[in-house]
């Protein structure tokens, strides 16, 4: 009886998706409906909430397709658009046209928003088509035993029995596979396309950019205004208080010299100045040492009793050892201020090409990316790199904040161990022995060719041909499969080593 | 005394030159790359070294490198370095042959030219020379240390002295104080962070450094 459960859930499964595709179907006509009116008629008012009910029911089916078919399909639409800002003058600007309120253009964007994502047409297309496509092999095995029930019920008993027991003998090993292939049916339209796949990087790669520069560009301003007013004002100063020094050497040299004594106090300040600028720019130790001791440096000058592991084959380029370098520094600063933390482990290494930092902190946790402009200000800087931190901080702690960055080292070819030096080998061996030795040589004797050529069998004693010849295509088929094994083994130690 | 001087920029070395001289320093070489400075320092064995941390050709840590490895085969060489900045990191690294005669300031530190040479000095008898910002750091670093928390404000004054490598003579010197009062505050000091007490300046010195290092 165990072994019947999962069928009788998986023929449930396609009795609720086969009904599912109904409830789809009709959202699917709605829409058609709505179509209709609004490129027909000119109701373009109808359309967004049909698309709403489309997106509902097709949101619906995804959410099944994970959990029943074992299939994820990510959501394929674009991003929705930011609501309308009005301008200084307090209208609202669409286009060339000018508006009191947001409603139109809010409306005008919505309906962009919508007509141009493909993934609406999509969306449609699954509704009018699902009930064909998915719902009946969803639903199959049920159809068919209603069929049996039908004939039955016509005065055919024997080919109504034979329907239901095909039905039935079946379902074990279609009903499960059926509900699978529902979710690959689902996913091939309501899944995104490469196309939007590309674009939502593309887009999210653009927003990436667009912050970069903006901070870049106020991070030089904030150098500038620092310089400015600070080393820069100090050192015209120090060079008036020498000039005056210097008219007064003859006159007055006791006012010379405490002149100059000042001079030397402004110049121990400006450059105080200056190495704190720098640090904030591109730290001295980070130059000078890479990003592992520059994180040791961080750990030294942090109030929490830091430890730290570092793993690094070599060093980053420097734009991201400086990305990472800032997010643990901030990181550590942020247990050390919010946490209530005492202790925190940091880790650097390297996960294949990625670089990967761990801060972990024994604080009272809740740290929340969304609220914290700290923990923003790191995804941003990670951003431009395609970088990710991952922040988990349940109430009461610890904190564990992990960034990636992928790509910070070069890939390089994995080293020809002698396992892969033999996969190569055979690769390039093996059709010798089973085409022209093996293969190649067993035609001709079957034919009986005169022609002897250099194939090794031919030129044998006579016993001796059909043994070398079934031992050549041996040797040939042992190459090719050593070569797939070595090549499948390479390639789950690489696919493991990334994982 | 016998200095080995390096230091890339060309105006601060003449300038270096001139004021170890001015004090009676007999500058054997003055080099301004990392490679130069190693085989100075191994070749003439002088009594004091002042290096510059930056040097060609790579302009990283070169300076604290040949400094560090000219330590590891003449133990003891007395080096003075010198940094636009200054890192524990760097500090940690010169102090962890616990020989001492090391010294490390920020280079500001050569505008008072007779505290610098009274700091050259002191490296060059094996003593030590921190910076106040190094000593800074160490101490906000050790913020939630326990027995730091106990001192009082006076005592922490001859703690931060203390660590930059003074001698108790300067400390009394420094902040007013007759030597037997440093003497006290130093006792308390070494009785409440529980270290062993020592006469020896230097020793007590290490002592120190070896605590706030020990974080």
């Amino acid at each position: 009886m165990t072994s019947a459960r999962p069928t009788l859930v998986a023929l449930g499964r396609g009795a609720a998706l086969a009904g599912l595709a109904l409830l789809g179907l009709a959202a699917g006509l709605v829409m058609l409906a709505a179509v209709l009116l609004t490129f027909l008629v000119g109701l373009v008012v109808v359309f967004p909430s049909a698309v709403r009910l489309a997106r509902a029911v097709t949101r619906v089916q995804r959410g099944l397709a994970a959990r029943w078919s074992g299939v994820s399909i990510d959501e394929p639409y674009l991003p929705a658009p930011p609501p309308p800002v009005p301008q200084a003058d307090g209208w609202y600007r669409d286009g060339r046209t000018l508006y009191k309120r947001p409603t139109v253009p809010a409306f005008n964007k919505r309906w962009n928003w919508m007509t141009k994502d493909p993934a609406t047409w999509r969306d449609f297309a699954f509704l009018l088509s699902a009930p064909v496509a998915g719902g009946f092999v969803a639903a199959a095995p049920l159809l068919a035993a209603a069929y049996g029930v039908v004939w039955a019920a016509g005065g055919n008993p024997v080919m109504g029995a034979a329907w239901i027991l095909l039905a039935v003998s079946t379902a074990y090993w279609y009903a499960p596979w059926a509900v699978r292939m529902h979710g690959r049916i689902a996913a091939a339209l309501l899944g995104p396309t490469e196309k939007a796949r590309l674009a939502h990087r593309v887009s999210r790669l653009d927003a990436a950019r667009t912050e970069v520069v903006d901070s870049q560009a106020a991070e030089l301003r904030r150098i500038e205004r620092d310089l400015h007013d600070g080393a820069q004002a100090r050192l015209v100063a120090i060079g008036m208080t020498i000039g005056a020094a210097e008219q007064l050497l003859e006159s007055d040299p006791q006012a010379a010299r405490a002149l100059l004594g000042k001079a030397r106090e402004a110049s121990a300040t400006a450059l105080q100045e200056i190495r704190r600028l720098v640090r904030g720019i591109h730290p001295p130790v980070l130059a000078e040492r890479g990003l592992g001791d520059a994180v040791r440096a961080l750990a030294l000058d942090s109030p929490l009793r830091t430890h730290v592991t570092v793993d690094l084959p070599e060093r980053a380029s420097a734009p991201l050892e400086s990305a990472a370098y800032f997010a643990v520094s901030e990181l550590l600063a942020n247990a050390a201020r919010h946490g209530d933390a005492t202790e925190a482990w940091v880790d650097v290494s390297a996960q294949g090409p990625a670089l990967r930092v761990t801060v972990t902190d024994d604080g009272h946790g809740g740290a929340d990316p969304e609220r914290g402009t700290g923990l923003h200000g790191i995804e941003r800087r990670l951003g431009a790199f395609d970088g990710v931190l991952a922040v988990n901080s349940p109430a009461g702690g610890p904190t564990t904040a992990v960034i990636e960055l992928p790509r910070a080292f070069l890939a390089r070819p994995a080293p020809l161990t002698p396992w892969r030096y033999l996969g190569r080998l055979c690769w390039a061996l093996w059709p010798i022995p089973l085409f022209p030795q093996g293969l190649v040589a067993m035609v001709l004797k079957l034919v009986g060719s005169p022609v002897k050529s250099w194939f090794l069998a031919l030129h044998m004693p006579q016993p001796f041909q059909w043994p070398v010849i079934v031992g050549m295509i041996a040797l040939g088929g042992g190459l090719l499969a050593v070569a797939l094994a070595s090549t499948v083994r390479t390639r789950e130690k690489e696919g493991g080593a990334c994982a | 005394m016998r200095v080995v001087l390096a230091e890339d920029l060309h105006l601060l070395r003449e300038g270096l030159v001139a004021l170890l001289r001015a004090h009676g320093f007999e500058v054997v070489a003055a080099v301004e790359s990392g490679p130069e400075l190693l085989a100075a320092l191994v070749g003439e064995r002088p009594d004091v070294a002042v290096v510059d941390v930056r040097l060609p050709p790579t302009f990283t840590d070169e300076g604290l490198q040949a400094a560090l490895t000219a330590r590891r085969q003449v133990p003891g060489l007395p080096v003075l370095v010198l940094s636009q900045h200054v890192e524990q990191l760097y500090a940690r690294e010169l102090l962890a042959d616990g020989s001492g005669a090391v010294g490390y300031l920020l280079k500001d530190r050569v505008f008072n030219g007779e505290q610098f040479v009274d700091a050259v000095r002191r490296v060059a008898a094996g003593g030590t020379a921190m910076d106040p910002e190094v000593i800074a750091r160490l101490l906000a670093s050790n913020a939630r240390n326990e027995p730091l928390g106990r001192l009082t404000p006076r005592e922490r004054e001859v703690l931060e002295l203390m660590a930059e490598g003074r001698s108790n003579a300067a400390i009394g010197q420094r902040l007013f104080l007759s030597d037997s009062a440093v003497g006290k505050h130093t006792a308390n000091i070494f009785a409440k962070l529980g270290l062993a007490p020592s006469d020896d300046d230097n020793r007590r010195v290490l002592a120190v450094l070896a605590f706030l290092n020990s974080k």
